[in-house]
């Protein structure tokens, strides 16, 4: 099941497969989802390079639940779990 | 009087190495320190440090102290927090460096670029490092360091640390700034960064990278390739468990040849020290209570390195990462964290570096439970008991077409550590997290780097070293006392009993008896546990001091001894009882610094103590019971 943000361009990283391939479009971090703060869970997105327009692409999906997933971000590889990455916008290629 | 001067010239510059964790800062601080380097903890915590003097080309000597890997000065972490403590000079009993070296990885330059705006701001001068620069040309990355300095407004210069002339260019440059003095700190401006400062940062070494970085084509084929098999949802967990296989069965079956010979060894110095002392209690305490219980700890020192060098090989290679990627849901569904796979995985070499590990783990409830359950896994201290035990009481034959059965019942044994660690924390979960949200999961996933043998070697050394020390001191000084109770009070005249039924150890053994029966321990395996609470190898050496006294011991073999003395449901109990037994001082003490009191630690004491209890009374009670039944 892929997801479409509201505003119809834009993809949630989470719920996407491998072989994803787009750019940042933008990080919405929301309180209450997982244990850390919206703002430090946004801080430590970026700090790994989830910065608008960061090209994307997902590479690996883990062997239970195809959770967690593996990122392309620009040059570096990132592992993530789904839920984090669904702070995570991206616009398809 | 001194004056300013001379003062000034007599205190030696400090430098210190900043970088993210997998930067190479460790090889680089090899590379600059040589063998001088002094391994000790940042007062306080039990965060490692490590410091050593380098003597650059022209003479100028520096100390250099390698601090905690890094991605930022917003400390998460331990580790982190250390880092910027001595960073911004904030840390008691620590100097505030003179200047600082920033180590990047040359093929992942985004991250350090970002961390050089963060220094900057701390003050303190500082050079940046594009370390592995010999992988990055190999890759097709080219670096204009001049125009890369030029950018970020501090001095850039390239080194591949693992390679003697890859340091050149650095030695070089320190030369120069220690000639030149190095200059004075400037005012301290760093704050915490808002995800706006963040941001800023991130794009703005991006535009340095895009203006003095040229990138290939096809950026890291190698790595992407390799992880198409170690990442594959159904290969690379067959792999990981073919490894952690491997390591076992080379453990057990590798180490046998080196063991036999360490063994041969000490039984002739025995023997010779039996030939020259005249008979009697010196004889007794030189022969089976120092040559012998030290000579059965020191055997399992072949198969404590093959354990730490394949532990340190896949930390080498990138390959821990990825290891906890392929577990993070399997982990996940027991309350851990992806990330506690790692210090999971030191456990099987030894708790204490295991529970340190957690350090890397932010979130405390995640760590803690970590803590708790990391003295399950099967440490190496484990392996001499295990090994004496399937020695005496499992054939050594073949099953399924080839493969030991011996190993494999190790195997069985290591899987019951990691089923219950596993249980244990999903209890955990369930009686007292419910609810809890999750902690997320984000963490890089490094290139994969080939080991290089120095640093691997270095690291072997080290733990070698802590093993024979810890032989030398802590086991050494059991081993005298286990000799003393075993021997003393000596039976009286006319005695008809093996002499050992009359010693103290006997008394404290059969005290503890009446506890211990329902599980089939006699008075000698109560006593063996007594003394394994210095160190659980010492158990085995107790049990071959008190067989060795008691007089059924004759070729040096405790193992066929124990098989003549135990019954099967005894033997398998003890191994039962130490699969979860909290059988090491030194672990509760880690535990108690670790968790910040002493209250995890009697937690830990508590559980894992009735655990072992039930699990040998199972077994025994079954196997008692399956054998009268047969």
């Amino acid at each position: 099941m892929q997801h479409t943000a509201p505003d119809g361009t834009t993809r949630v990283l989470g719920t996407e497969r491998k072989g994803f391939r787009g750019r940042l479009a933008r990080i919405e971090t929301t309180e209450g989802i997982g244990r850390l703060p919206a703002e430090e869970q946004e801080r430590r997105l970026i700090e790994l390079g989830f910065v608008e327009g960061a090209v994307l692409e997902v590479l690996h999906e883990g062997p239970i639940g195809r959770d967690p997933i593996a990122v392309r971000v620009g040059s570096a590889m990132v592992a993530l779990r789904r839920s984090d990455a669904m702070a995570i916008l991206a616009r398809p290629d | 009087m001194k004056d300013a001067i001379t003062e000034a010239a007599a205190r030696q510059i400090e430098v210190a190495l900043v970088g993210a964790p997998n930067c190479g800062k460790t090889a680089l601080f090899n590379a600059l320190t040589g063998s001088s380097q002094r391994v000790g903890n940042f007062s306080g915590v039990t965060v490692e440090r490590k410091a050593g003097i380098a003597t650059t080309p022209e003479g100028r000597r520096m100390t250099v102290i390698d601090l905690p890997g890094t991605h930022s000065l917003r400390a998460r972490s331990l580790d982190e927090e250390v880092t910027r403590d001595v960073v911004l000079g904030q840390r008691d009993g620590e100097a505030r460096p003179d200047f600082l070296l920033v180590v990047a990885d040359a093929t992942n330059l985004r991250g350090a670029l970002r961390l050089v705006t963060e220094l900057k701001r701390a003050g303190l001068p500082l050079m940046l490092v594009l370390n592995m620069i010999d992988i990055a040309r190999h890759r097709g990355i080219e670096i204009d360091e001049d125009a890369m300095a030029k950018a970020l407004g501090v001095p850039v210069v390239s080194a591949t640390a693992v390679r003697r002339a890859g340091m050149e260019a650095l030695w070089a440059r320190l030369d120069e700034i220690l000639a030149a003095g190095v200059a004075a700190p400037g005012p301290m401006q760093w704050t915490p960064p808002t995800t706006g400062e963040l941001r800023r940062a991130l794009h703005a070494a991006d535009d340095v990278i895009a203006q003095t970085v040229r990138l290939p084509e096809l950026p890291h084929t190698f790595s992407t390739r390799v992880d198409r098999v170690l990442l594959n949802p159904v290969a690379g967990p067959i792999v990981l468990l073919m490894l952690l296989f491997a390591m076992f069965q080379a453990v057990f079956a590798g180490a046998a040849p080196a063991m036999d010979l360490i063994s041969e060894g000490f039984g002739w110095l025995g023997a010779v020290f039996a030939a020259i002392l005249p008979a009697g209690l010196i004889e007794s305490f030189v022969v089976d209570g120092v040559i012998g219980g030290v000579g059965s700890v020191l055997v399992f020192l072949p198969q404590i390195l093959i354990l730490f060098t394949f532990i340190l090989i896949l930390e080498d290679l990138g390959y821990m990462a990825r290891a906890a990627f392929l577990m993070d849901r399997l982990m996940g569904g027991a309350g851990l964290h992806g990330r506690a796979f790692i210090p999971l995985l030191s456990s099987f070499a030894c708790a204490i570096p295991g529970i340190m590990a957690t350090r890397v783990i932010d979130d405390r409830r995640d760590r803690l439970t970590t803590i708790l359950v990391a003295p399950l896994m099967t440490c190496s201290a484990r392996i001499p008991v295990y090994t004496l035990i399937i020695a005496a009481f499992v054939p050594k034959t073949t099953v399924l077409g080839g493969i030991g059965l011996q190993g494999l019942v190790m195997f069985g044994l290591y899987a019951a550590g990691i089923t219950s660690a596993l249980a244990v924390s999903a209890v955990t979960r369930l009686l007292f997290r419910r609810g809890e949200l999750a902690a997320p999961l984000m963490m890089d996933l490094p290139d994969y780097k080939m080991p290089q043998a120095r640093s691997i070697l270095l690291g072997i050394w080290q733990r070698a070293r802590m093993f024979l020390k810890r032989a030398g001191t802590t086991i050494f000084l059991a081993m005298v006392a286990i000799w003393l109770l075993a021997t003393f009070p000596m039976p009286p005249d006319g005695a008809t009993g093996p002499a050992i039924e009359y010693s103290f150890a006997a008394r404290l053994g059969h005290l503890i008896e009446p506890l211990m029966a329902p599980v089939g321990f006699g008075w000698e395996i109560c006593m063996a546990l007594i003394t394994g609470m210095a160190a659980r190898e010492v158990a085995v050496a107790g049990l071959a001091t008190v067989y060795a006294v008691g007089g059924t011991e004759t070729t040096g073999h405790i193992a066929s001894a124990l098989s003549q003395q135990w019954s099967l449901a005894t033997a398998l109990a003890f191994l039962a009882w130490y699969v979860f037994a909290p059988q090491c001082i030194s672990t509760l003490a880690v535990i108690r610094r670790e968790a910040g009191g002493p209250r995890y630690m009697w937690i830990a004491l508590g559980y894992m103590m009735a655990l072992a209890w039930i699990a040998a009374f199972i077994t025994y009670n079954v196997t008692a019971f399956l054998m009268g039944a047969g």
